[in-house]
């Protein structure tokens, strides 16, 4: 591996030359793009070496032009004042399902930069970040981006940046960070108005792990922020949490895309560490790394442990990859600490996994994860939330799987979580998404002008309204200009029951979910009509019925296969037609098998379509 | 000479005078000269293959007895067709028959069948095609009634189909073919009906029915209709419905249905078709044709130019059939049969019979209905589907894939 190119490898690093800093913002302001910039501008890359977003070197973070993993960088910059300082930029998500993420990115910084789009100005998550920027005492600064739009009014945003956030706005840069302009500003400022790392070369190691990944060949690597103290090869660590001793095997930092090695990181950088841990499970994100022959007093403070909004069932398509799952998800896991999973069993889908998730966006970032990275064919089951469920015998149980429900004999009565949610949206639309609020249950707590013709909206809404489709439904009814952030509020008691879906007369416990008592009749009759499209027609009819406590509330019928017949096939088709019958046959692999009816993969996912009808 | 296992062979001509709204055949109208350059490219193919030139080396694959080169081998059914072959001008078919006659060993009772279309021939073209040999005409009718041939966009009315068959007869074909199509857009039972009734008033009748239940096919101008709603089709149940009324029609007048789409009155079965569905070897001349050589299915190019600029060796597409691919064949092209699969003969072909490689599937068809099992004349059982079978054929053809 290459090493010492730097120049400032093997030199003692001077602390005061140190900026170790983040870039939060809504989703879509730039930030990825300006983190481009800032590493092109830097000299660590050339132009010509530049692909757009480095730092998103997740395949489907480009595709989705969306920041998943907070990912680290180091580059140098020669400033005005002729000294060279050491960046460590550390990429952030910024959909609101990623604030542990953001989180975790933080603890490592000592200050932010704000990127605000001058045409949308601040929007939820921008407060949402920006609050948690401020939370862990961090210094933020603003920068204006897309200066280059024709509609740009960057002094409306510095006063709404001062006026909502009460930040300090009329110095911020006004840059394009696709055209490059003006980056050379945000540099200066990086040096000026961040502040240089503290802590103490000589003391007791201290080291806070904001991720880690596993690789293959080195083993677990742990993505860390030196806090106190020095660590080189050689140094005896243990992990404070989990009590794991490894003696240290290289240290280093992030090149772009590579690990650079160095002799030592001391108290203020921000670097990784390998150790041949070649268990997963002993490097837990949060925990505090110390010297074990001269250990710290005290672990680092970590920060808030995650709570998982949304469940759903995960099953490999085909059983014998159960194994494979299994290791894929703990390697996930390493890499992403908000993703919980635990065994399961379903009668429709065999072995398979009950994982928690921050919100809809991370359960399907973590699906496509599994099925590009790890080459898996899943069906994941509806997804749904916590429930308590209060038990006539005073039991309490917290239900993430419907198929769990006791009987409704035992059910004293059952809760479940609420959010308190904040909509920005411009005036002409306030109409539409109060009414979009109605509709799921929401209950209005009050608005608030922000300025002129922005208001926030305050609801308080139940979680199950908002997992599948809210925030969708809130962009198409708003023309894309609504932002929505929620925090959970806690649990209120609720009038719920269990949904059932039969296929040809048998119980399918995959498709079963948990739906406010008043909607029951209406979900059970959609999920009927989707699943009719969805399941194609055998040799016999197939009733589809769902249930509430035994009671078919709805059904539908797949009629049985009339015709499936070729008539023509000759000497010039042969070859064609076979194909064609070979293709009807891999379609039918494919499918699910329970009683006599084939189901598609698909179908599982059913319920998460049910407000398709525009 | 004469060595060998039997052998068909097959020349398309993909010319028409214009394209009808259902057709995905490689077929288009073209000038003349294009015309022109393409049958002397098909005599030039003709004259290679037979020399054995362009076919993919396939030996070692042949059954040892049927070892005898091509231009040897007993010809035992000649088809032109296309396209309309009736498009060209009629002296070029005397030139390919003479073509074939030079370079293979066609037997004096070889089956040699011609397409032709209503509006492409005269009196005069289809006295010439009997002369140069040609004794088995397909004609293209589609339908009786006018407006559904426009809908189709046929070139023809119905009276020049009742001309051109007349003529036919007064050439003296005594073997003829008419092609009909049932389940067309806003087609009603008795609609369908009328079309094939008016067959059997022909005098003589046809020898031989081929009734198609219109399939639409993804990039036809129909399938483009269809989508945007201007046209629509007959649901699945009324489908069956007239296919099967036809089926017994057709029967009860005196016609076998031998196959998925085919009638016959006795002993006039198209051999050339069969040989498709019993595996017989076949050699395709002209552009995208296909053939079935020893174990091996190859295609020429379907790109004018390539095959233009050198037809012998313009083969694209080649695949080897392994034992079991052949076996599948057997199934899923000899249960279109209403002879359906000998267990005899698949035992004599293959050592087995075909309940060892495919005991599970045929249980679960026999199960749903889908298969029965009769007596052959060999003594042994025949496999055959049963109606509801034939309804759902593919259901039944995928499980042997």
């Amino acid at each position: 591996m290459a090493s010492n190119e730097s120049g400032s490898a093997g030199m003692k690093v001077d602390q005061s030359k140190i900026r170790n800093f983040c870039i939060v913002a809504h989703i879509d302001h730039g930030k990825s793009t300006l983190a481009d910039r800032i590493i092109e501008k830097t000299g660590l890359l050339t132009s010509r070496e530049m692909q757009a977003q480095v730092l998103d070197n997740m395949d489907l973070e480009r595709e989705r032009g969306i920041t998943i993993k907070a990912q680290a960088v180091r580059t140098v910059y020669k400033a005005k004042d002729g000294q060279e300082y050491i960046f460590n930029l550390i990429d952030t998500p910024g959909h609101v399902d990623f604030n542990y993420e953001v989180s975790r990115s933080l603890a490592a910084c000592d200050g932010a930069i704000l990127v605000v789009d001058v045409a949308q100005g601040i929007e939820a998550q921008t407060l949402a970040n920006v609050y948690l920027a401020l939370d862990h005492n961090l210094d933020v600064f603003p920068v204006i981006n897309k200066i280059d739009l024709p509609s740009a009014e960057p002094q409306r945003v510095i006063e709404e940046i001062e006026d909502v956030i009460g930040i300090e706005a009329q110095d911020a840069p006004l840059i394009s960070a696709k055209n490059g302009i003006n980056i050379e500003e945000v540099l200066e400022q990086i040096v000026q108005k961040i502040p240089a790392p503290k802590g103490d070369a000589g003391n007791p190691l201290q080291a806070l792990i904001f991720d880690s990944l596993y690789d293959p060949y080195k083993g677990v690597i742990i993505f860390c922020r030196i806090v106190e103290g020095t660590v080189r090869k050689g140094t005896n660590i243990r992990m404070m949490a989990t009590g794991a001793r490894e003696e240290v095997v290289e240290v280093g930092y992030f090149g772009a895309g590579q690990f650079i090695p160095c002799e030592e990181l001391s108290a203020g950088m921000v670097g990784y560490i390998t150790a041949s841990i070649k268990n997963v499970k002993d490097t837990a994100v949060g925990d505090t790394v110390t010297d074990a022959d001269n250990p710290c007093a005290e672990p680092l403070p970590g920060y808030k442990k995650v709570q998982s909004m949304v469940y759903c069932g995960v099953y490999p398509a085909d059983g014998a990859k159960y194994p494979d799952l299994r290791d894929a998800l703990e390697k996930l896991q390493l890499n992403d600490a908000s993703l919980h999973y635990e065994p399961e069993t379903s009668i429709a889908l065999g072995f398979g996994f009950r994982c928690g998730f921050l919100g809809l966006l991370h359960l399907e970032v973590i699906q496509e994860r599994l099925e590009r990275e790890y080459n898996l064919d899943l069906v994941t089951t509806a997804p749904g939330v916590i429930y308590k469920v209060y038990k006539t015998n005073g039991e309490v149980i917290e239900l993430t799987n419907p198929s769990n429900l006791p009987d409704p004999s035992e059910i004293e009565y059952m809760e479940e979580p609420v959010v308190s949610a904040e909509i920005m949206v411009t005036s002409e639309f306030i109409g539409p998404i109060m009414e979009l609020c109605q509709e799921r249950r929401g209950r209005y707590l009050g608005m608030e002008y922000i300025e002129g013709t922005r208001a926030q909206l305050k609801y308080e809404l139940p979680l199950n309204e908002i997992i599948y489709d809210f925030f969708d439904a809130l962009k198409s009814r708003s023309r894309g200009y609504a932002s929505f952030d929620y925090d959970l509020k806690g649990y209120e008691q609720s009038k719920l029951v269990k949904l059932d879906i039969l296929i040809n007369r048998e119980e399918v416990d995959a498709l079963s979910f948990i739906v406010h008592a008043d909607s029951a009749y209406e979900r059970g009759r959609k999920m009927c009509e989707k699943l009719k499209e969805e399941i194609p027609r055998h040799l016999f009819e197939i009733p589809i019925q769902a249930a509430v406590g035994g009671k078919i509330i709805a059904r539908e019928t797949v009629k049985a296969m009339r015709k499936d017949v070729l008539a023509k096939c000759y000497g010039g088709d042969i070859t064609r037609k076979k194909k064609l019958l070979e293709k009807q046959k891999e379609g039918k692999k494919r499918m699910r098998q329970i009683g006599n009816v084939e189901i598609p993969q698909k179908a599982f996912m059913s319920v998460l379509k049910l407000d398709d009808r525009n | 000479m004469m060595k060998g296992q039997e052998l068909e062979l097959y020349v398309h001509i993909p010319f028409c005078i214009q394209k009808c709204k259902y057709c995905d055949f490689l077929s288009a109208p073209a000038k003349r000269q294009v015309q022109n350059a393409y049958m002397e490219a098909l005599l030039t193919e003709i004259a290679g293959k037979a020399a054995g030139c362009g076919i993919p080396d396939v030996r070692g694959e042949l059954p040892e007895e049927g070892q005898a080169p091509v231009r040897e081998r007993p010809v035992c059914s000649v088809f032109i067709g296309g396209g309309t072959p009736s498009a060209v001008e009629p002296a070029w078919i005397g030139r390919v028959m003479e073509a074939l006659r030079a370079h293979f060993a066609l037997r004096a009772d070889a089956e040699i069948s011609m397409e032709v279309n209503p509006g492409t021939v005269t009196r005069k073209s289809l006295r010439l095609y009997r002369e140069f040999g040609i004794r088995r005409l397909s004609i293209g009718c589609q339908s009786a009634d006018e407006k559904e041939l426009r809908t189709l966009g046929r070139i023809h009315t119905f009276d020049q189909f009742l001309d051109t068959y007349r003529w036919a007869r007064e050439a003296g074909f005594d073997n003829i073919n008419v092609d009909l199509m049932s389940a067309l857009p806003g087609q009603t039972i008795e609609r369908a009906c009328r079309s094939v009734e008016a067959m059997l008033q022909l005098d003589p009748p046809p020898e031989h029915l081929s009734v198609y239940s219109l399939i639409v096919e993804e990039g036809t101008a129909f399938c483009e209709q269809v989508q945007a709603g201007i046209l629509t089709l007959p649901d699945e149940d009324t489908e069956r419905e007239i296919y099967w009324r036809i089926a017994d029609f057709l029967e009860t007048n005196g016609y076998e249905h031998y196959e998925i789409s085919n009638y016959a009155k006795a002993g006039c079965r198209c051999i050339h078709n069969c040989g498709y569905w019993t595996g017989r070897e076949y050699l395709g001349f002209g552009l995208g044709a296909a053939s079935l050589y020893g174990h091996t299915r190859f295609s020429n190019t379907d790109t004018l130019d390539t095959y233009l600029a050198d037809p012998v060796h313009s083969a694209v597409q080649q695949e080897t059939l392994r034992v079991q691919d052949q076996m599948a064949e057997t199934m899923f092209l000899g249960l279109r049969m209403a002879d359906g699969v000998s267990s005899g003969q698949f035992l004599a072909r293959y050592g087995v019979e075909p309940t060892v490689p495919y005991r599970t599937q045929i249980a679960s068809c026999m199960r749903d209905g889908l298969l029965r099992v009769t007596d052959a004349a060999d003594g042994g059982t025949r496999l055959v589907l049963t109606r509801r079978g034939l309804d759902v054929s593919n259901y039944v053809f995928a499980k042997f894939l």
